[in-house]
């Protein structure tokens, strides 16, 4: 009996793990050898657009949450950051996790609201709390949010613009892999194993003693949290915003969920390849807007229906490879001197991916 | 009597809401199925009849009879062809093809009409009106509005109380599976359902683009007010949505009224705080059957 081990490692997951380190070792120097940035430049939108792909597929492909609010959090994120900075005098570096710990607090009572919806109606909730915040920014005359503000110099702590540039930069990278890693610890852990099994038998994981509102409870006030410091980090790179821009549905929702239904949504690996193929299908298109949400739309519905879990889905299919690993198998057994290939999964306790 | 005027065009402003919640709610209380696209669907609509009454030459009131069938044909094929692969107990496929509908349908407008403001004139009678007193007067073509949206609910409520297919209808809803065992074809029954949600939304786009401007990107807003409607009044009650339509109207005028006053408030933001208190209190709704 003690021969069995529970595993989530596979060969493919070791290979995924070195590389995976050694392209964010890669990326992380990159200020030093991209001298001109024309890698650098379009990378941060890519990785804080991959950090906000996490943390939407975290809630809408492991915990069942479905938002189309996630602008909420990105808005408290930028608007925290600018009152902190201009009217605090706080240092717009430690502002980011503050701006995240306020949009973290705010997601509470909004899940008190939010949290009585279920499915589709959870989704326009969402968006009609997100949309509350972008009037009432709007309106107030605290935040102005119907003018364009900007970060002074001053409020920007007088670091120089190659600091404040390079910084951005790493900060959006740490964003992307920090935003990775939560969703592979989540997963890993406890409170990933309940929000799974939710997910595949509400009334099987119920009976069991899961606390499904606990544990999506938990998920979403995480990634408030993260999608908050994503949203400071973004005002920090664009330096100017209006609550119009803050709030936005489709750049911070809409956007998000085409690339992760794309990638395929309930993987780790998926946001990843949906955030390279919209930067694949952004390039190619330009300064035609309408277009780029006409087609990146059209592919996430048709998708959506034919290939629910995107193109990882599809890749599964042909070679199922787990770069991050989150199931777990069992391995081993009685016969333990038996060669590695012949200890095979064959009971694949928890389906994950 | 500023403020009994507000509440006055609040009600008939509920008319329109109601027509909008009306397909919203049938299609989430037969089959689960939140639509995303719903407003952008008004907008559609809005949109094929300035099209229609600019080509054709006649009132936008007449192309209603190209644009309602058209709609709700388009309603049947997508229906059955397309949104029906994504209904199950997972809502999440449904909520994605809706969603990505909604982004496809506003930036093909925009592609089409650009982003310029665009209205039905329908000549005299939208202007007209019965002046109560000096400050109470009320306008035929609200009224129009406020009326059609009760006949489409009473209507809705006799087929689906009487007649055959609202059997099938409301047995679909409580139990797919068992329905199909009866005979039943919920694939077909729900095709039907959104012939008649893309209908009512038509008619309700086209009377919005009538009462005022609206441009490609309109549509969400249009959706949430709808939404709100149908969690005020209750979900899978149809009066529920007539009387939820009519209190957020109500919330909006008044909410503009107190915005000229005092300035604190916008008339949709007013409505969406009264929704928001509602879920608060009661998140069944007024009329709307208790969840467990």
């Amino acid at each position: 009996m003690s021969g069995y081990r529970i595993s989530r490692r596979t060969p493919e997951s070791t290979v995924g793990l070195i590389g995976f380190g050694a392209l964010v070792v890669v990326l992380a120097t990159l200020p030093w050898w991209d001298s001109d940035g024309s890698l650098q430049t379009p990378l941060v939108a890519i990785l804080y657009y991959l950090a906000l792909a996490q943390m939407w597929n975290l809630l809408a492909g492991f915990a069942g949450l479905v938002s189309i609010g996630q602008q909420m959090f990105v808005g408290i994120g930028v608007y925290g950051l600018l009152q902190m900075a201009e009217v605090g005098g706080v240092d717009p570096y430690v502002a980011i996790p503050l701006a995240g710990l306020l949009a973290a607090g705010l997601s509470i009572p909004v899940a008190a609201f939010a949290f009585r919806l279920r499915g589709g109606y959870f989704a326009i909730g969402t968006w009609v709390v997100a949309e509350v915040m972008r009037l009432l920014t709007t309106e107030s005359n605290d935040f102005r949010g119907g003018d364009v503000r900007a970060l002074t110099r001053e409020s920007l702590g007088g670091y120089s613009l190659e600091t404040r540039t390079n910084s951005v930069y790493w900060l959006a990278l740490a964003l992307a892999v920090g935003g990775t890693a939560i969703v592979v610890l989540v997963l890993r852990s406890r409170l990933g194993l309940a929000l799974r099994a939710a997910r595949d038998n509400e009334g099987g994981a119920r009976s069991l003693g899961v606390s499904i509102g606990r544990a999506q409870l938990i998920t979403w006030v995480v990634v408030a949290f993260w999608t908050g410091c994503t949203g400071a980090v973004i005002l920090l790179h664009t330096t100017s915003t209006t609550a119009g821009s803050a709030f936005s549905v489709t750049r911070w929702t809409a956007l998000v969920i085409f690339m992760v239904v794309i990638g395929g949504v309930g993987s780790t690996t998926g946001p990843i390849i949906g955030v390279l193929v919209y930067w694949i299908i952004d390039e190619q298109l330009g300064d035609a807007d309408a277009w780029r949400f006409i087609i990146l739309g059209g592919i996430a519905a048709v998708m959506a229906t034919v290939a629910p879990k995107g193109v990882y889905g599809l890749l599964q299919q042909w070679r199922p490879l787990q770069f991050f690993p989150v199931r777990r198998r069992l391995a081993g057994g009685p016969s333990t001197n038996t060669p590695p290939q012949a200890a095979e999964p064959e009971v694949v306790v928890e389906e994950g991916q | 009597m500023e403020w009994v005027n507000a509440i006055v065009q609040g009600i008939l402003l509920g008319g329109l809401f109601a027509l909008f919640a009306t397909g919203l709610s049938l299609a989430f209380g037969v089959m689960r199925f939140g639509n995303l696209a719903h407003g952008d669907l008004a907008i559609l609509a809005a949109f094929l009849a300035v099209s229609f009454a600019s080509t054709l030459d006649v009132n936008p009131f007449v192309t209603m009879a190209l644009v309602v069938p058209i709609m709700a044909a388009g309603g049947y094929v997508l229906q059955r062809f397309g949104f029906n692969w994504s209904i199950g107990a997972d809502p999440l496929p449904s909520i994605l093809v809706t969603f990505g509908l909604a982004v496809v349908i506003q930036n093909a407008l925009l592609e089409q009409y650009s982003a310029d403001s665009q209205g039905l004139d329908v000549g005299s009678f939208e202007t007209r009106s019965i002046e109560f007193t000096d400050d109470i007067a009320v306008g035929w073509f609200p009224v129009l509005i406020l009326g059609v949206a009760v006949v489409v609910l009473v209507g809705l409520q006799l087929f689906l109380s009487f007649t055959r297919m609202g059997r099938a209808f409301r047995a679909t809803s409580d139990n797919p599976s068992t329905a199909r065992l009866m005979g039943i074809n919920d694939r077909n029954i729900y095709a039907v359902v959104m012939a008649i949600a893309f209908a009512t939304v038509a008619v309700a786009g086209l009377f919005l683009g009538i009462r005022q401007t609206f441009g490609p990107t309109d549509g969400p807003a249009q959706l949430i007010f709808a939404f709100e409607a149908v969690v005020i009044g209750g979900l899978g009650s149809l009066w529920g949505t007539l009387l939820g339509g009519i209190i957020l109207g109500v919330a909006q005028t008044v909410g503009n009224q107190v915005d000229v006053e005092y300035n604190v408030l916008s008339g949709p933001l007013f409505g969406h705080l009264i929704f928001l208190v509602v879920l608060a209190v009661r998140p069944s709704g007024l009329l709307g059957r208790s969840q467990q």
